[in-house]
């Protein structure tokens, strides 16, 4: 393969890869922190307790959580494939990925939230606010630098996911590394395209350690 | 048509725990009215923190009424004790700022709360920083802030709803004696110039003496003792408000439990018996003499007020003349039990 092949295919998964994991991570999110915002709000020290629905929705969680992301693809793929129309490409690989990735974004959302102090959250509800003033104002406000700490590391596990979706045709860096590296044996396309994925990992874990930093009144 | 405004009747509060249940509060009454400082103090584990949680419901009460203003909290839609809320404030021992907010947006925060425009919070804010004495530090955050810069804010905060009541809990444990003062010194001047109500909880009879006009003693869960500040200081009922206003009087009593454990009494002067040489002008009168065991000086709401331990002479008669005397001058004094030493020398110091 001549160089400029080589970096117009790395090109176009690069590219690949970050809508997937772009687009999977926003949606993920969409679904995962009112979730996560839910568990915390309705947990046994929660401000609403509600047992039934905590119970029920950790439990939905922690299924989908337990099993390996590669299994769990294979499982909802035909599932993906009547609603979308198609099993394979970017489209269906990013629809497994929130499968996959909304129940880890809820459980991170929770991890961060459980670090705002119980004692904020009682001032709050001392002066009169009400439910949602306490999620809005006080729970996601105060857990802000965390919450994007969380999300560059939820970013990255899908980065990861998508790549390991490759392998199953789903387009982007893990499926270049697969078909030249793996089957064409064609090494050096392989490292090449996991050293393009350890620099995007990099950069997603820079610029949420710089952004968390710059948002959190505690430092600076 | 209450003069009360903070009013708890039978409250009960009981918790679930893995022990089985705990009663954190047996069947208390309590009144507060309008103006008043009122302190409710004991010793950590009575129920203090709980008390004062289900004046403003943050605890709900197992069973009993609590009335706010007249009005019955227990029972009401969250939504309307949140508007009741409102005119409740609240500080706390560890401030519970919002640490991502500055001085001025943590005090917007209830405000922004109940609805205020951005613009006539922020400038409320402001003016009362200035009550705080904090107006330099109006875009600081809480991690820049020092304890007692940390609470200013805090009441600050407290005071933008202009709430009709305060609940304090433990509002200076966490500061050092000199910032304690300056805090106590402030919310005085809030509950005298602006009407406002406060509840005190402490374990620091300081606290009392510098704040409140009224006191409960609470262990156990029940309130042992209660009434007005000086008037309790003069004449303790209970061993539990002995040992809270006088802690230092029964250490002093300890060592010399051996040699006389006899008549002995514990007086109490202020300025109308300050004046007179008392003990002096006893002793000599009746030739008798007498052991000081131990002698104090205290501020009480700005008046100072004096307590005396001391022993009068072993033999009944002699002691009884003695006690004539001090009545007779118009001293207060009250006898010091056998047991309440005994039960102290048990405790011991280490």
């Amino acid at each position: 393969m001549d160089a400029q092949t080589l970096i117009r295919l790395l090109g176009e998964g690069t590219v690949q890869t970050l809508i997937m994991t772009l687009v999977g991570t926003l949606v993920s999110y969409l679904i995962g922190l009112p979730v996560g915002v839910s568990l915390i709000v309705t947990g046994p020290n929660g401000i609403k307790p509600a047992p039934l629905y905590n119970r029920t929705m950790g439990f939905i969680v922690n299924v989908i959580r337990s099993m390996p992301f590669l299994i769990l693809m294979i499982a909802v793929m035909p599932y993906i494939r009547k609603v979308i129309g198609t099993g394979i490409g970017t489209s269906a690989t990013t629809a497994a990925l929130i499968v996959a990735a909304w129940p880890f974004v809820a459980r991170l959302v929770e991890q961060s939230l459980l670090e705002v102090d119980s004692g904020v959250i009682e001032a709050a509800q001392a002066m009169g606010a009400g439910t949602m003033q306490i999620v809005r104002k006080v729970l996601l406000l105060e857990a802000r630098p965390s919450l994007i700490n969380g999300a560059a590391v939820a970013t990255i596990t899908i980065l990861g996911y998508s790549a390991m979706a490759g392998t199953l045709g789903g387009g982007g860096l893990g499926d270049i590394a697969i078909r030249f590296g793996h089957y064409r044996f064609q090494p050096d396309v392989m490292w090449i395209t996991i050293l393009v994925l350890v620099v995007l990992v990099q950069i997603m874990q820079e610029i949420g350690v710089k952004l968390a930093g710059r948002l959190d009144n505690r430092l600076n | 048509m209450s003069e009360h405004i903070i009013s708890l009747q039978g409250v009960t509060k009981e918790f679930d725990t893995k022990g089985g249940k705990v009663v954190a509060l047996k069947d208390i009454d309590l009144n507060i009215e309008k103006g008043d400082s009122y302190g409710i103090i004991g010793l950590s584990g009575a129920g203090k923190s709980t008390l004062v949680r289900t004046i403003n419901l943050l605890e709900e009460p197992t069973e009993g009424k609590v009335l706010f203003d007249g009005k019955l909290l227990t029972g009401l839609s969250a939504k309307e004790l949140n508007l009741e809320r409102r005119r409740i404030s609240m500080i706390f021992q560890q401030f519970n700022l919002l640490m991502q907010r500055d001085a001025v947006g943590n005090i917007c925060f209830p405000l922004e709360i109940a609805g205020v425009p951005k613009a006539e919070a922020a400038e409320k804010a402001r003016e009362l920083l200035k009550v705080v004495d904090l107006e330099e530090r109006a875009n600081s955050y809480p991690s820049q802030l020092s304890g007692g810069q940390k609470q200013r804010v805090a009441i600050a905060r407290a005071l933008a709803s202009d709430p009709e009541v305060i609940l304090c809990d433990e509002a200076t444990s966490a500061l050092d004696p000199k910032t304690t003062r300056s805090i106590l010194a402030l919310l005085r001047k809030i509950n005298e110039e602006r009407g406002i109500t406060l509840v005190v909880i402490t374990h620091e009879m300081e606290v009392i003496k510098q704040l409140c006009n009224k006191v409960a003693v609470i262990e156990n869960g029940e309130i042992v003792e209660r009434g007005d500040v000086q008037e309790m200081f003069r004449k303790p009922k209970t061993k539990a408000a002995r040992k809270l206003f006088f802690p230092d009087g029964q250490v002093t009593e300890k060592p010399l439990v051996r040699t006389s454990t006899k008549n002995r009494v514990r007086l109490v002067y202020d300025e109308s018996t300050a004046g007179e040489p008392i003990i002096a002008n006893m002793i000599m009168e009746l030739g008798a003499p007498v052991n000081f065991l131990y002698a104090n000086l205290d501020v009480l709401g700005g008046a100072q007020k004096g307590q005396m331990v001391i022993c009068l002479a072993e033999d009944a008669a002699t002691a009884a003349k003695q006690k004539e005397y001090l009545r007779a001058k118009g001293v207060d004094f009250t006898e010091i039990e056998e047991d309440e030493i005994d039960h102290h020398g048990e405790e011991g110091d280490a």
